[in-house]
């Protein structure tokens, strides 16, 4: 029980120290701005955007405002998501050790490997802080400045504003496990310098580089296996009836990249020599 | 093992050493520092007392030896053994954009042994003990280097400890400063708290010391009560003349190394060599006109500077 409590109160430090900082809140105040942007671009513009034209459901946007959010999300998950959250996630241990507040954690005492778990928590509570910022300013935005009415879904059924709802929750989900993954990769490299910037630079690349990989056809054997492999399928949740197998294919792969730099920020972390 | 874990011994390590690569920053050193005295732990910049802080502490790994800290093994033993000791490891660190409070709290809430029904209270009490009650709530940022310094030795003093490990804690500081430093540590150690003090100044903390130990190039050059240390057989010899060349090439003679200073020719005189009486004969029968003579017991900076080879503020 003394323990549950000391992890909560040190989850709590974390997520204190997190969102205490102006850079986080900067960062999902710049999120909130992909739907406003995108919407007032859409309202201002008048002209009827043609099915094909733009991100994906921006032909809708005039028609029904809930599909802000969705389009919002389309083109927040390629770059500026894993941009975000590499630089939470890259900040995780190389922060603290370039300000030199690791020593002091770790003679606090606390424990390396519960300290890195802390952390992963840390990044995981920032990526559903961003889908959600991301999602809520899209549906309050979309309801500002367009007609919000029944959602005709890619299969053609139309389904109520209240299971609509239900569905952009689910694809939040989708998105923040999406994120998991890269959060994991982020703690990892994170582990490995001293100077934040190269460890949160080098996660937004991985990203990168896993697109990159991703369009190339000449490799699809290897797509399956990479991190953003799903990033784009939530469109699955739009569709009648609802299915979730891609959901759980993403949550699957995303847990083996956690589970794997998990193991590698582990081994790095708790045999690391801390002179910072 | 049994010897390094003898409980008369707050900090006992036997043949400790960090390698980097082939490079020994510490080497096989066998510390000892008694419970309840106040030990300063002196050398040169580079001489590795920080690196040996660092293992004592296990944020450095341990390449060969052993240590054990208030009777616990290190590693294996730290998670039991570190809340009883409080620490300044290479200067204070702190978040920058947190309250002095807020970074108090911070690092408490990482100490699992932490009542977090107390925290308020002991932060508060720490804060009141260094002086920082009222700068508690200004951003850490703000701080000078002072307040900083200061707000690391209330970090250290969170909890009730029985050990505090403080490196450099006078880095920084203003004479004033330094003085406040100097009157918490001892009133610290009359309430029984053995003290670890690192510093490569060692008129700083010379006057607070009750044992010493003095690193020079990665090894202890010399260890013991402060009593032990300054009882030595050597006496320094400081003359005054004009004719400098002439008094060293005399000394020479005798096997005894001089330099000279302007008009001062100064030495350091083992028992075995030619007593003090026997030189000034000498010098006066070599025609050597003397100004003055002198013959005193060496100060402790003095015998360090001729254990390390170099004064206590020169770099390696």
């Amino acid at each position: 029980m003394r323990n549950r409590s000391y992890f909560a109160s040190l989850v709590g430090s974390e997520l204190s120290i997190l969102f205490r900082r102006r850079r986080t809140w900067a960062m999902l105040g710049t999120i909130s701005l992909i739907p406003i942007a995108l919407s007032i671009a859409v309202k201002l513009s008048g002209a009827t955007v043609l099915p094909g034209e733009g991100p994906p459901f921006l032909d809708r946007v005039s028609h029904n405002g809930l599909f802000v959010a969705f389009t919002a999300m389309v083109v927040a998950i390629p770059l500026f998501l894993p941009l975000t959250i590499g630089v939470v996630a890259g900040d995780t241990i190389a922060g603290e050790a370039s300000t030199g507040t690791l020593r002091y954690l770790l003679i606090a005492p606390v424990n390396r490997s519960r300290l890195l778990l802390v952390k992963f928590v840390g990044a995981a509570t920032f990526c559903v802080a961003a889908v959600v910022t991301l999602l809520l300013t899209g549906i309050v935005i979309g309801s500002i400045l367009f007609p919000v009415g029944p959602v005709t879904l890619l299969s053609g059924d139309v389904i109520s504003v209240q299971a609509a709802l239900v569905r952009i929750l689910l694809i939040g989900l989708y998105v923040t496990i999406s994120l998991m993954g890269l959060s994991a990769v982020g703690l990892f490299l994170s582990t490995l310098t001293v100077i934040p910037v190269g460890a949160m630079a080098a996660t937004v690349i991985v990203s990168t580089v896993m697109q990159i990989l991703g369009s190339l056809p000449q490799i699809s054997g290897i797509h399956p296996y990479l991190l953003s492999y799903y990033w784009l399928g939530f469109a699955d949740i739009l569709r009648n009836p609802l299915s979730l197998g891609s959901l759980w294919s993403n949550s699957l792969l995303q847990l083996s990249y956690i589970v794997i730099f998990g193991a590698l920020s582990y081994s790095r972390f708790t045999s690391k020599d801390i002179l910072s | 093992m049994s010897q390094t874990l003898d409980p008369q011994f707050a900090i006992a390590t036997s043949g400790l050493t960090k390698s980097f690569g082939s490079y020994n920053a510490v080497d096989e050193i066998d510390l000892r520092v008694p419970k309840g005295s106040v030990f300063g732990f002196l050398g040169p910049n580079g001489s590795g007392k920080t690196t040996t802080i660092r293992m004592l502490l296990g944020l450095a790994n341990i390449s060969a030896g052993e240590v054990s800290l208030l009777g616990s093994s290190v590693p294996s033993g730290l998670g039991e053994v570190l809340p009883k000791v409080g620490a300044l490891v290479e200067g204070p660190a702190f978040y920058p954009y947190l309250s002095g409070r807020d970074n108090l709290f911070r690092f408490d809430s990482a100490d699992r042994n932490a009542d977090s029904r107390t925290r308020a209270q002991r932060v508060d009490a720490a804060l009141a003990r260094v002086g920082l009650t009222q700068a508690a709530g200004k951003k850490v940022h703000a701080y000078s280097l002072g307040m900083k310094q200061r707000l690391g030795i209330a970090n250290a003093l969170l909890q009730p400890r029985e050990l505090l490990v403080l490196d450099e804690p006078t880095n920084g500081l203003d004479p004033q400063g330094t003085r406040e430093v100097r009157n918490l540590i001892r009133a610290l150690a009359a309430e029984g708290i053995t003290i670890f003090i690192s510093s490569h100044l060692l008129a700083e903390i010379e006057q607070i010391c009750t044992h010493l130990a003095v690193m020079s190039r990665g090894r202890i050059v010399a260890q013991g009560s402060v009593e032990e240390l300054s009882a030595g057989q050597t006496l320094k010899l400081t003359l005054e003349t004009s004719q400098t060349d002439e008094a060293i090439r005399i000394l020479k003679g005798e096997g005894i190394d001089a330099i000279a200073d302007g008009n001062i020719v100064s030495a350091v005189l083992t028992s075995e060599q030619t007593a003090p009486e026997r030189i000034v004969e000498m010098l006066v029968l070599g025609k050597v006109g003397v100004r003055s003579f002198s013959v005193q017991a060496p100060t402790l900076e003095d015998r360090f500077v001729l254990l390390t080879g170099e004064g206590f503020e020169v770099a390696q």
